[in-house]
């Protein structure tokens, strides 16, 4: 009980500051506006109320530090509450009625579907900053989570090499997401020589809570005394009841491991971790990161929240990066006016959370070390392989025929989303 | 190894301190009459198991791995209980000096103590907090071959069920090294489930290795095991003679036809499981909707309050999660029961015979529910911790396995439906309610207080719907959105059931699951719950008041 009260304290408080900062900042006309645009309402309120905190967090700390161009930064939040064609008006909202110059939001696939068009008309920017299926690459959108090739393929690398998984089991929610990714893997695995009847596909819907034939048939294919590994896709609520069916049914990560895309500190804080240890997951980031930095930020992050039990995660680093990236270039651009910072974007350098350095590329994506880590008992990950050096985000994977020989590039002349290198055409299409 | 195996069931035996007296008097008249050279060559081996140690506390896993292949080959008394405390992940090094600890929680504080209780220098330490130590850290590769070192270790345990587990854990990767092992073990071994278990083993390596009349013995061991080692040694065995080639395929037969059989157990059993579910979810609602006529959208937002009082009861008795959710049980059902009964009197009594009205407000409620979740408990999940007695699986044999949780769900639910069904037939309220429902003008002018029967009934339906809550709490997320995934089923089970029906809604909601397992396996998950859908679209259409309509006067109206 304390606990809660605590915590309606801290989202007091952070209410208290923003409208104090809002308020206060009014009668300076000019500030740099920032759009928060995370459902606060709804089912994604879940996960995305943390990143409204994350971004109201960074701007204070600009702010502080003297704010940007001699002006302070402004938040101006929104809440599409989880409802997609929302997005679209509040994006619209943000941009003609705020004014704001940039704008940090979205989670799911399907919100970032909506907006795009609204960017694209009024040409401002979007950091997005959670692992998604790619496969896109907007001028006005800058994508700061993993594309498949910086958390999916590197994942099923480290099981296939250092674990010598023979078998793979392919379960995700049924959604965009998880079949794209899926159809990606499938491609990769069958170039890699793995045959067709070692890889089981299965989808299920959103929410999915009664996991007893499919753990039982996953147990089943994986007792032919090879390897195997189940590599899930599965969305957040459903991945509980999964994890759970799993230890009733007796297998444990030592059998058979579960690398899950979508299973990150904020989804494991306060939950019976009993039943997860041991299975993985891959990120670009975990809280357990041993780095300056990323020791500088969880202090900062549990004083801004005000709530030392707070976990840090992937997309808060992301949306570290991109908010880290976006004030470069507008100190570079000497502008905030979206058209130049867009150009000013590509190439910019900041630190990552992990020690190192990400940059912006030509097409839109960072570059990021791929961590892999194990689910201690705590809720937290012990990172047990990472990548030599950063991979960079790849917008069109090579796996599928249709988009291997696609590039983006939106540096002139070339200022292509999806440029075919063969036919040497644009499509023009504007994702 | 057998005579390190030895060693440690001694260890059993003799108090520690004793044993280290006696270990130390062996060695030490070992010493003595040893010649001088075989102390020197032990030199190393001491210094290198020293080194295995240290190299512990390093990152490397391969480094790791061999390191843990040392101790267990040199097997020192320390051996079992660090390896044990590895796969916990309650080994802890030092930060200065890298001294090994054990971990221990003791009320909220961390106690480590040294590991090698022989050096005066390491003493244990209590503290609040883990700094100063460092977790040994194992991956799945490591706790994967620990767990084997250890089952070898363990092939002598007094323990049945830890020999059983052993031998298990062999079978999972059956080698030669382990078959003498088990050669030896199997003369002395008085359980039965361990003897089975050791011939299967013995059997899997024969066949690989044995000449034809020990495969051919193999052969007929293997034919009557279920373990998917012996199946997996079958498929991979390359029989040098057509005849064993014949007897192999028709123990490969003989194993199939059996699987298949536990099989299709295994699946009406799911199918009862996710029954059971969707009849207690659909209780509640057969007497709100079914009995009262009130189409409740906040059905599934009543089972969210139960699921977050078992919640909140777990969280003032921490100490005891057994016996919370025996707790938790009355206390959702009056929680539940008393937010029903304030919807009842604050919103739905005032729209009775207006069912459209009703929907859109109870579908305003149950919004209204659903964020007040969300502010006071966050809108992340919350977790209900699974008691101990309710986790694991009742292993009939090596292909069927019931989990347990599953198992008391199904008792639950037949449980919660006869105590209704009693309070229906048996009590005057349920005398009440039944005449209420079936002529209101007429109860009332009986002298029944309509008003209040209708409050306690509404109370009566979301009480259920709050144990429910308690069930689901125990399988899926605790979250503001629990009901919304169960209010559509609800609905299904009630009408496919017969409105007003009890037994209807048990039936329809037992056999809504054992349809929706038998066509997942073909279907795929999304499928199956369609194919559901439009089933009992279907059979609406051709029996429109369900499977088991109320007859009579009362279903005219």
């Amino acid at each position: 009980m304390i606990k809660t009260t605590l915590k309606k304290l801290a989202i007091a408080a952070a209410i208290t500051t923003a409208s104090l900062a809002s308020t206060g900042m009014a009668w300076a006309e000019d500030t740099i506006k920032v759009g928060v645009l995370h459902s606060l309402s709804g089912t994604m309120a879940i996960s995305e109320t943390t990143l409204k905190d994350t971004m109201l967090m960074l701007i204070e700390e600009q702010n502080k530090k003297g704010g940007l161009l001699g002006k302070k930064l402004e938040a101006v939040v929104v809440d599409p509450a989880s409802n997609w064609p929302l997005f679209a008006e509040k994006a619209r909202e943000l941009i003609s009625k705020n004014k704001t110059d940039v704008v940090f939001g979205c989670w799911t696939s399907v919100s970032r579907k909506s907006v795009l068009p609204v960017f694209e008309e009024l040409n401002s920017i979007l950091f997005y900053p959670v692992q998604y299926e790619g496969e896109e690459s907007s001028k006005n959108v800058f994508y700061t989570g993993a594309a498949p090739n910086q958390q999916a393929v590197p994942a099923v690398d480290y099981l296939m090499n250092d674990i010598g998984v023979k078998r793979w089991v392919l379960a995700g929610t049924d959604y965009v997401y998880p079949r794209t990714t899926n159809k990606i893997l499938k491609a990769y695995l069958i170039a890699k020589g793995v045959k067709e009847k070692d890889i089981m596909i299965n989808y299920t819907p959103f929410g999915h809570s009664d996991w007893q034939s499919i753990v039982s048939d996953i147990k089943k294919f994986g007792n032919t005394g090879k390897k195997t590994a189940v590599v899930s896709t599965i969305n957040g609520d459903a991945n509980i009841p999964f994890y759970k069916e799993l230890g009733n049914q007796g297998i444990s990560a030592e059998d058979i491991p579960v690398i899950a895309f979508s299973v990150g500190e904020e989804e494991l804080s306060g939950l019976d971790t009993k039943p997860l240890v041991g299975h993985l997951a891959a990120w670009n980031y975990f809280m357990s990161v041993e780095s300056d930095e990323n020791e500088e930020f969880i202090d900062a992050w549990k004083k801004f929240i005000k709530n030392k039990d707070r976990v840090t995660n992937d997309p808060m680093e992301a949306h570290y990066i991109g908010f880290n990236m976006w004030v470069k270039a507008v100190e570079k651009a000497g502008t905030t006016d979206p058209s130049v910072v867009q150009k000013a974007l590509i190439g910019v350098s900041v630190p990552n959370l992990s020690g190192g350095y990400s940059a912006m590329m030509p097409n839109h994506h960072i570059t990021k070390p791929v961590l892999i880590g194990e689910i201690q008992k705590d809720g937290q990950f012990d990172i047990v392989w990472e990548t030599s050096g950063l991979v960079a985000g790849d917008a069109w994977s090579d796996y599928l025929p249709g988009s291997k020989d696609l590039i983006a590039d939106w540096r002139s002349p070339l200022s292509c989303g999806n440029y075919n290198v063969k036919t040497k055409k644009c499509s023009g299409q504007n994702y | 190894m057998p005579l390190s195996a030895t060693t440690v069931s001694v260890k059993k035996t003799f108090p520690p301190l004793l044993f280290f007296f006696v270990s130390f008097f062996i060695s030490f008249f070992m010493l003595m009459s040893m010649a001088q050279q075989t102390v020197a060559s032990e030199i190393p081996a001491e210094s290198s198991l020293e080194d295995a140690w240290k190299t512990l506390s390093q990152k490397n896993y391969n480094k790791k791995s061999g390191a843990i292949e040392v101790i267990a080959q040199q097997n020192p008394p320390e051996a079992r209980p660090a390896m044990k405390a590895m796969l916990e992940g309650q080994l802890y090094y030092a930060k200065r000096g890298k001294a090994l600890y054990f971990l221990k929680e003791v009320n909220d504080n961390y106690e480590f103590t040294p590991l090698f209780d022989t050096d005066p220098a390491l003493k244990p330490v209590l503290q609040e907090n883990r700094r100063g130590f460092k977790k040994v850290k194992v991956n799945n590769r490591l706790r994967r071959m620990i767990r084997q070192l250890l089952a070898v270790m363990q092939l002598k345990h007094e323990d049945a069920d830890i020999r059983l587990a052993a031998v298990q854990e062999l079978l999972k990767n059956p080698e030669t090294e382990a078959a003498d092992l088990v050669k030896n073990a199997i003369g002395k071994e008085t359980d039965q489930r361990v003897i089975t278990s050791m011939q299967t083993l013995l059997a899997v390596i024969q066949l690989e290795n044995g000449d034809e009349t020990a495969q051919l013995a193999a052969i007929n061991t293997l034919a009557n095991s279920l373990n998917s080692s012996a199946m997996n040694a079958l498929t991979a065995y390359q029989a040098p003679t057509k005849a064993l080639e014949n007897k192999a395929q028709s123990a490969i037969n003989k194993i199939n036809d059996k699987r298949d059989l536990y099989a299709k157990a295994e699946t009406i059993f799911f199918g009862l499981s996710l029954g059971s579910v969707l009849a207690l979810s659909a209780i509640g609602l057969a007497i709100t909707f079914g009995v009262m006529g009130v189409i409740n959208m906040a059905h599934g937002e009543l089972m969210m309050i139960g699921a977050y009082t078992t919640y909140v009861v777990q969280l003032l008795m921490p100490d005891n999660i057994a016996m919370s959710i025996l707790v938790a049980i009355p206390a959702a059902f009056i929680v539940s029961g008393l937010v029903g009964i304030a919807i009842e009197r604050g919103v739905i009594r005032h729209l009775y015979g207006r069912p459209l009205e009703t929907l859109l407000a109870t579908f305003g409620v149950s919004l209204v529910l659903q964020q007040t979740v969300r502010s006071i408990f966050s809108p992340l999940n919350r977790s209900v911790e699974t008691p101990e007695w309710m986790s694991g699986a009742w292993q009939i044999n090596e292909v069927l396995a019931l989990t347990w949780n599953r198992l008391y769900i199904i008792f639950f639910c037949l449980a919660v439906f006869m105590a209704l069904i009693a309070v229906m037939k048996k009590t005057s309220l349920g005398l009440q309610v039944r005449a209420v429902s079936q002529n209101r003008t007429m109860a009332r002018a009986m002298g029944v207080r309509s008003k209040w029967v209708d409050a306690l009934t509404f109370g009566l339906g979301s009480g259920i719907a709050g144990l429910a809550g308690v069930a689901l709490s125990l399988l899926t997320n605790v979250g503001p959105n629990l009901g919304q995934a169960y209010i559509i089923d609800s609905f299904m089970v009630v009408v496919f059931g017969g409105v007003g029906n009890l037994w209807g809604t048990l039936v329809a909601g037992m056999s809504l699951g054992v349809i929706n397992k038998l066509l997942e396996p073909w279907a795929g998950a999304v499928l199956a719950k369609i194919l559901v859908l439009i089933f009992i679209i279907l059979f609406i259409q051709k029996r429109p008041k369900g499977l088991f309509p109320q007859r009579g006067r009362a279903a005219e109206d």
